[in-house]
């Protein structure tokens, strides 16, 4: 379960183009850590070195460490696809499959691990769906397609389908910025309830959204247009938005930037 | 839409009278002989059953191949490999069908003597590969016909999936890969669901073209005398053979309209295949 996450030295590259330089953080367990920053500054790709996902691009690059409870995730005797299973991902836009069934897309990453039970999968599927917030909406029809949902639902079909397989972390990139504000809240509430029990890294725009969900923050900031982005600095949520060290962090969340 | 209805109408209007001077049954009957024009005689259930066996044996070959040609175009081979690759796929589309029918008849034909020699001495039990109504060793089976056929309609179909496959939109392919897909599982739950109706479609119209192939089917398949016995080792004529071959008979109206009849009936036949592949599709798109 809930598994801490060390970040040491991490450089990403797609290409020739430095995308991020030199980043070094922590994430505990049962732990909300936000990174926020100005758009390009790296922290969706940072985000997405977090679950191997950043090598799928063509000519992408990762040098330096990912540590998940101690165990590097970039060792070369880790196969990638074990990683992803482990750590849940959430993504900017709703991506339920549009061929599958409600229930079929909740309980789609236990068939990839080959649990073929109907009894566990059903199970599964009604645990994870009210672990979302959404099963209540959908009992009543789990065998309509899951496109068939507004856009809020959708995403909590996600959460949903990301939880199923019981990951160590949950990682969310921007998974509010295509919801309305009802559903955006409905995510928010969702999250803090996540907390209980799992690791949760969230890349977000809205700073009141970071302030409201998070406990830890990490601003990254691009020193100019073709550098690479930068950590600027990790501290807990209360300390970055009311005292910040860095006088670019201030600006930034003061809205003098940008 | 009223060109293709125009045109019903002439082939209609066309095979009529001849229908009418039939002394056999024209669905039904195996018989077609228009030489004696005091008893005219044309059944085209021959026509129809070569027609329909060599059109689907080509589709039963072509369509894993071209199926697993425009996955490992789209998802495995890297860029600088997949291009040219389809470029070569999409030049068999641009060779004549003459030349696919010399092939056939030529090359293709003999090289695949001993494996049909072989398909009957070992498999003749079934009825499908049963020795046939013509000489094995000239290939002008039906056999030979259908892997031309296959190689005609691979790039139709081919390039039509590719193109398919290539527009899965990407969040379905990360979403699985995120929930730790491995590759094959990445194609298996995003690109083939999403691209099933396209496929189906694509080789709806390679089997329309296998269908309505004249040329290539004229050159390669053995005239015989004795009727279809269901093995693919049978000689014969298509519709579309069997009408080309007899253009010198044209000037006869009586003769002629028989053979507009056969040719109104393959472009039924097509229709129909076109009509059943729209519906296939329309049918998956509601679930999307």
């Amino acid at each position: 379960m809930a598994k801490r996450i060390d970040v040491k030295d991490l450089n990403l590259f797609y290409g020739k183009f430095h995308a991020v330089q030199q980043v070094s953080l922590s994430v505990p367990p049962r732990n909300v850590t936000a990174f926020i920053g100005p758009s390009g500054c790296g922290k969706s790709t940072v985000l997405r070195s977090l679950n191997r996902m950043h090598e799928v691009a063509p000519g992408a690059r990762v040098e330096g460490t990912v540590q998940l409870d101690g165990e590097d995730i970039y060792a070369s005797t880790v196969d990638p696809v074990q990683v992803r299973r482990t750590i849940g991902m959430v993504f900017q836009r709703p991506n339920p499959f549009p061929t599958m069934s409600i229930r079929d897309n909740v309980v789609a990453g236990l068939k990839l691990a080959g649990v073929k039970n109907k009894k566990q999968l059903d199970e599964v599927a009604e645990r994870s769906l009210r672990g979302a917030n959404l099963w209540n909406e959908v009992k009543d029809r789990m065998d309509r397609p899951g496109g068939g949902l507004s856009g809020g639902q959708q995403q909590r079909l996600c959460i949903a389908r990301a939880i199923a397989v019981q990951p160590d972390v949950l990682l969310m990139d921007e998974p509010c910025s295509a919801l309305d504000p009802i559903s955006t809240l409905a995510i928010e509430d969702l999250i803090t309830e996540l907390k209980k029990e799992y690791t949760i890294v969230i890349v977000t725009h809205n700073m009141q959204q970071a302030a409201r969900v998070s406990d830890q923050t990490a601003f990254f900031n691009l020193l100019g247009v073709g550098q690479p982005g930068q950590l600027i600095e990790v501290d807990d949520t209360e300390k970055i938005f009311s005292n910040p060290t860095q006088k670019a962090t201030e600006d930034y969340i003061s809205g003098r930037f940008g | 839409m009223v060109l293709i209805g125009a045109i019903g109408l002439f082939l209609l209007v066309q095979a009529i009278p001849s229908l009418a001077l039939d002394n056999a049954n024209f669905l039904f009957s195996r018989e077609w002989s228009t030489g004696d024009v005091t008893n005219m005689r044309y059944g085209i259930l021959d026509l129809f059953l070569v027609t329909v066996v060599s059109a689907a044996f080509a589709l039963l070959i072509a369509m894993p191949v071209a199926l697993g040609i425009a996955l490992f175009l789209t998802q495995y081979a890297p860029r600088r490999l997949a291009r040219p690759f389809a470029y070569v796929i999409d030049l068999l589309a641009a060779v004549p069908s003459i030349i696919f029918g010399l092939w056939g008849l030529f090359v293709l034909g003999p090289v695949l003597t001993p494996l049909g020699e072989w398909l009957i001495s070992s498999l003749g039990f079934i009825p499908l590969f049963a020795k046939g109504n013509v000489s094995i060793a000239l290939g002008g089976t039906i056999f030979t016909a259908g892997i031309v056929l296959a190689v005609m309609i691979l790039p139709i179909i081919t390039a039509v999936s590719r193109e398919v496959f290539d527009r899965t939109p990407g969040p379905h392919i990360e979403g699985a890969i995120a929930l730790g897909a491995t590759k094959w599982e990445v194609v298996r739950t995003t690109v083939l669901p999403f691209g099933k109706a396209g496929y189906v479609s694509a080789s709806m119209l390679g089997l329309g073209r296998a269908l309505g192939e004249t040329i290539a089917l004229t050159i390669i398949l053995s005239a015989t005398g004795s009727s279809f016995g269901w093995s693919l080792f049978d000689g014969g004529a298509t519709f579309a053979s069997k009408i080309a071959l007899a253009a010198p008979e044209f000037n006869d109206p009586k003769s002629a309209g028989a053979y507009i009849a056969a040719g109104l009936v393959l472009f039924v036949l097509t229709f129909v295949v076109n009509a059943a592949a729209r519906t296939i599709v329309a049918g998956h798109k509601e679930y999307e």
